[in-house]
């Protein structure tokens, strides 16, 4: 059963096409991003690279622009995860109790959300309206809850036996301490995976940080870099490093635009091992059977 | 009995868990419950001072102008188009490649194709647009390797007649092996006896993949896609922010969807708040309706169905 036949073959073939595909952009990316600038202005190099160089990296970290959307990245993305994994955690624990009064009720409420909302007007209007408008809340509480994570942590509550909670219940303890004493220490390697699901999407933020916040300074790695991809001749001298990269993005931008995504993309890549991990949790809501 | 009081005391009971339930349906009210009170805004002609509840009325008024801009039926027929052909174009081909991968005998070799093929479903529609200028632009890959075999140079991110094809190839390269997962989860679930029994009786590999992989696919299919015709009005997985970060004004006419749409409307042109909410409400409802009546198909045929 296990020999090779010419199907095998075709069929590895086209996956391992596909496969090339699926890579061929990155390494382009990454091969425009380490040109030599005067290297790409004499030949075209993009399939072969023939100079390395690192100034693009350079200019761009140079400057305090970069660093800045950096960190506000880091704090949406720090900041963002704790609150959705407090929210979440807390309200799957209640909701996966059957005999919690108003469950059904709730429950209906919020899968309701997952298919008729009020619109980008409404929803525009409310946040302004909580005066959230230019603060880091706006990057964070609008997405407190993703409802698909919550109906996974829900169900995963669920099969904890309930005989855990039970004898603790007997001895006097509230399901605040039970909650975070015995069924969170003992949920670990679902709650890490949906941590890290929760992560990626806090980084990979821009919408709301375009919609809310005006201030440049306050915007995340991800609108800088869509700001530059629209034109990078439209970022301000004092946005960037110093004059030099102002020059630089006149007569070389593509360099500067595929630095910005290697950087906005390295720490998808560092996390990526982890998340791969939990690939079959993050869509299948546990019901199928591994 | 839950009369009154035993009720009451039943969630005096569990006062601890609302207090942990709390966040969370502050965070429902706040964010989509409210927002919901909002579409009144469509029926109003919103005016700042007065606030959503305070506006003039002003019946169907915002549906009569929307209805008749040229520019509302652009992109509505965009939209429907660009679903379409999201239907037609990437939705079989994560089954067909999530099949192919279960064809795989190493499982070393269906780990490595799993792993490349699902990086880019992680990486945000900026960095994927980022990537497609690079890779599809006039100096990009494509045209120099079009430029090598003596064809003529296209520029794909300009040009409307190659936008959508575009918008259909960027969607499977970053989400097409995030598509595959649910599929081989399906897949791993099967019972191995039933294929020994198939190849016993003399089933060859084709034959067991149309006959037991293909119909314990089927309910996983049928609902995947409910969910997605229940997405037409707003074109389906990469949406809004797909289209915005590929787009730009030379292909609005085959590219702009009701999405994008209402966000130029409000934000780039400053239109009024109760025509945008009006566009948006016409979407929703749409969009329920047909999801409502794909369940119903799906039921009548003898499929599972979502709820």
């Amino acid at each position: 059963m296990k020999y090779r036949t010419w199907g095998d073959y075709a069929i590895n073939s086209f996956l391992m096409l596909l496969a090339v595909i699926t890579v061929l952009p990155f390494y382009n990316v990454f091969i425009t991003s380490f040109a030599d600038p005067a290297a790409v202005v004499k030949q075209q190099f993009y399939l072969l690279p023939t100079s390395f160089s690192l100034v693009s990296y350079k200019l761009l970290l140079s400057g305090s622009y970069v660093g800045k959307a950096l960190a506000n990245s880091v704090i949406v993305t720090v900041a963002g995860t704790l609150v959705n994994m407090l929210v979440t955690a807390c309200g799957a624990y209640a909701l996966s109790k059957k005999t919690m009064p108003g469950r059904g009720a709730i429950m209906a409420g919020i899968v309701f959300t997952m298919l008729f909302g009020g619109g980008l007007i409404p929803y525009y209007l409310t946040i302004k309206s909580l005066h959230l408008i230019n603060s880091y809340s706006a990057m964070i509480l609008p997405v407190a809850v993703n409802t698909f994570f919550l109906l996974i942590l829900i169900n995963h509550f669920r099969s904890i036996p309930p005989e855990l909670e039970e004898s603790a219940k007997m001895d006097g303890a509230n399901d605040i301490f039970i909650l975070f004493r015995i069924v969170l220490p003992i949920s670990k390697p679902t709650l890490a995976a949906i941590t890290l699901f929760y992560a990626v999407s806090r980084w990979n933020e821009w919408y709301l940080a375009m919609l809310f916040v005006n201030d440049p300074k306050m915007h995340p790695m991800q609108l800088f870099l869509r700001n530059m991809l629209q034109d990078v001749t439209k970022m301000r001298r004092d946005d960037m490093g110093s004059a030099m990269l102002a020059e630089l993005s006149q007569t070389y931008p593509d360099g500067l635009k595929m630095a910005s995504v290697i950087i906005t993309m390295v720490p998808i890549m560092l996390v990526y091992p982890f998340l791969q991990k939990y690939f079959a949790a993050g869509v299948t809501l546990g019901a199928v059977k591994e | 009995m839950a009369t009154g009081r035993s009720l009451w005391k039943q969630m005096a009971a569990h006062k601890y868990l609302y207090l942990l339930a709390l966040p969370l349906l502050a965070y429902y009210i706040v964010f989509d419950y409210i927002p919901l009170y909002g579409i009144i805004l469509a029926f109003k002609e919103f005016n700042f001072a007065k606030g959503i509840w305070g506006s003039e009325w002003v019946g169907l008024a915002n549906f009569r102008e929307i209805f008749g801009l040229q520019d509302f039926w652009v992109a509505f027929r965009n939209t429907l188009i660009i679903s379409l052909g999201r239907l037609v174009f990437e939705f079989p081909v994560p089954i067909a490649v999530a099949l192919l991968i279960n064809e795989v005998r190493r499982t070393r070799l269906k780990q490595f194709y799993q792993v490349v093929y699902t990086f880019p479903h992680f990486l945000s529609w900026v960095i994927v647009s980022g990537i497609m200028v690079n890779f599809l632009g006039a100096f990009g890959v494509l045209n120099q390797l079009l430029v090598l075999v003596g064809l003529e140079k296209v520029n794909l991110l300009v040009d409307p007649e190659y936008f959508r094809g575009l918008i259909y190839g960027s969607s499977l390269w970053k989400d097409m092996g995030w598509g595959t997962i649910i599929y081989l989860a399906a897949i791993a679930g099967i019972n191995p006896a039933l294929y020994e029994a198939a190849s016993i009786d003399g089933a060859n590999r084709f034959q067991q993949m149309l006959h037991i992989t293909w119909p314990s696919l089927k309910s996983t299919v049928v609902i995947l896609l409910i969910l997605q015709i229940g997405r037409t009005m707003s074109s389906g997985g990469g949406g809004f922010d797909q289209i915005f970060n590929l787009y730009n004004a030379a292909v609005y006419e085959k590219a702009d969807i009701l999405d994008t749409y209402i966000y130029r409307r409000t934000f780039a042109v400053g239109s009024s708040y109760g025509t945008s909410t009006a566009v948006g409400l016409f979407k929703s409802v749409i969009n329920f309706v047909l999801l409502y009546a794909a369940n119903k198909a799906a039921k009548r045929l003898g499929q599972d169905g979502l709820y």
